[in-house]
């Protein structure tokens, strides 16, 4: 529990203090405004008019970037009937029963077939690979798309556990594994910024 | 935590709200699951579930077989009829043979009220009650409850009629601890020889007229009469069963309201229910089977949870 100062300002403690002050920033919104239109512009150049493609969100966070994706390619370039979609990869986790936390499964929303698609798989960071794994399983229950392709804001070298690397990358980082890189949305944290944590 | 509060799915009572919510919001997610292309998840894969049924079931079985199998564990099945519990062996040997074999869950039904409890105490697996004698049937309960939620919006204040034989029904009682736990009013109403002495003191009230019941109620939940279990004869006549309890469309249509028809099912067609109703857009008792799969597929998916791998 927090200490509070005469005025009500919380005291923070020094553990507290130093692991606010190993939080670097890595993307500001201006950074991130630019990459997503690079990838969007990627994007456009291998899909072209979008007729045959589908965006789909990875569960929980690669929706906003998803989101974000399709606003950009709809309202500056003008892609009409983009079709996107939210793939929840809960049940598909080689983690099950293998970790402490229960896992916690969130909504699959696509209404469309995938079959004979090209399908853009959308996450924010590329860590181990093993939720894209998943992800890959998890896209065939609904059917048997053209090609796979993968789409990262963070990819983070020299982590991998499994053979999957990105199509389009925002930004590769290298980053220990003690240290946590952390994406946050306008939508819910009033701007947009990637942060690297140092927990130790 | 997202955990459920007990070991075992042995009964309604045992449960809490959190842990209803919790089975309703995973069924949701497997209610889109069973609705894809491809119907499977890879969840289970190293989970061997045993389906022990020493009474006779077909829906309440292929459900839990179907859950299971759309949750990729392994199964085998096992039924009274064509085994050693006709030679004489005890219920925990025959258990304790099917878990030489590494089965990590048991779905039982039992003749006997407090069989899963019973095994639950003695043998070192999950047990999932999928019926035991007149006393619980948690998953049709919860099932139950989900449809109503799915149908009404909620189940809390909602008032649901449990109509017909009451004394023998395992349906009932769950039911009644389920819609209680949620907030629902629940009336039961039959043949007084059909109504269990002193239920009221689980908090319902009782109605032997079939009409103001339904005036009464949102939804009403119509059981069989369960012959096989009637050593006596509790009222004189089918025929005067279904004039006194069975529903019938000029009845319905003479409610002005629109109420919400529920049956566990096996119906029989005429007696407790005529064909029109059950086949009615009213009836939402096909529902409550599709809703049945997903409802087991998270029940077993968060026992399952529980299971540290070896």
């Amino acid at each position: 529990m927090y200490q509070f100062s005469k005025n009500n300002v919380p005291l923070y403690s020094k553990q507290r203090l130093d692991s606010k002050m190993a939080q670097k920033i890595l993307l500001n919104s201006k950074d991130i405004h630019i990459i997503l239109h690079r990838l969007a512009c990627q994007l456009l150049e291998n899909h072209i008019d979008f007729s045959n493609t589908v965006l789909v969100g990875l569960q929980p966070r690669g929706t906003f970037l998803a989101n974000r994706i399709s606003q950009i390619l709809k309202e500056e370039y003008n892609i009409q009937n983009l079709k996107l979609g939210q793939l929840d990869i809960t049940f598909f986790r080689d983690d099950f029963r293998r970790r402490d936390e229960p896992l916690e499964a969130n909504s699959t929303n696509l209404n469309f077939t995938i079959e004979n698609k090209k399908v853009v798989l959308v996450d924010d960071v590329l860590f181990s690979g093993r939720s894209i794994r998943s992800a890959l399983t998890a896209i065939q229950s609904f059917g048997r798309p053209d090609s796979v392709e993968l789409l990262v804001l963070i990819d983070r070298r020299f982590s991998r556990h499994l053979p999957i690397q990105p199509n389009y990358k925002g930004r590769q980082v290298d980053v220990i594994n003690s240290e946590k890189v952390k994406v946050i949305w306008k939508e819910n944290n009033k701007k947009d910024a990637v942060y690297l944590i140092n927990n130790n | 935590m997202k955990q459920l509060s007990v070991t075992h799915l042995l009964g309604i009572k045992y449960l809490k709200q959190q842990d209803i919510d919790l089975i309703f919001e995973t069924a949701n997610h497997f209610k889109e699951v069973i609705n894809r292309p491809i119907k499977k998840v890879p969840s289970l894969r190293d989970i061997t579930i045993a389906n022990l049924f020493f009474e006779n079931s077909t829906r309440t079985k292929l459900s839990f077989e179907l859950a299971e199998k759309r949750l990729s564990a392994d199964i085998i099945n096992f039924s009274a009829a064509q085994s050693s519990v006709k030679k004489g062996e005890t219920l925990i040997d025959t258990v304790n043979n099917i878990l030489s074999m590494k089965v990590d869950i048991v779905v039982m039904r039992h003749p006997n009220v407090g069989a899963g409890v019973f095994l639950s105490k003695h043998i070192n697996a999950k047990i999932i009650n999928a019926g035991d004698g007149a006393h619980e049937h948690p998953t049709q309960a919860l099932l139950d409850s989900y449809s109503i939620k799915e149908n009404l919006g909620s189940v809390k204040g909602k008032k649901v009629v449990i109509i017909g034989d009451i004394l023998h029904s395992r349906v009932a009682l769950s039911n009644i601890y389920a819609l209680q736990i949620q907030g629902a009013k629940v009336k039961v109403c039959g043949p007084t020889t059909l109504i269990p002495k002193h239920i009221e003191s689980l908090g319902v009230s009782v109605e032997t007229n079939l009409k103001k019941a339904l005036h009464w109620c949102d939804v009403a939940n119509v059981l069989r009469v369960q012959h096989e279990r009637m050593d006596i004869n509790y009222f004189p006549s089918i025929r005067e069963y279904t004039q006194l309890f069975g529903i019938n469309k000029e009845l319905l249509d003479s409610l002005g309201k629109e109420i919400v028809i529920m049956h566990p099912g096996p119906i029989n067609r005429g007696v407790e229910i005529t064909s029109d109703v059950a086949d009615s857009k009213q009836s939402i008792i096909l529902n409550q089977v599709e809703n049945g799969v997903a409802i087991r597929m998270a029940v077993i998916y968060l026992l399952a949870q529980q299971i540290k791998p070896d």
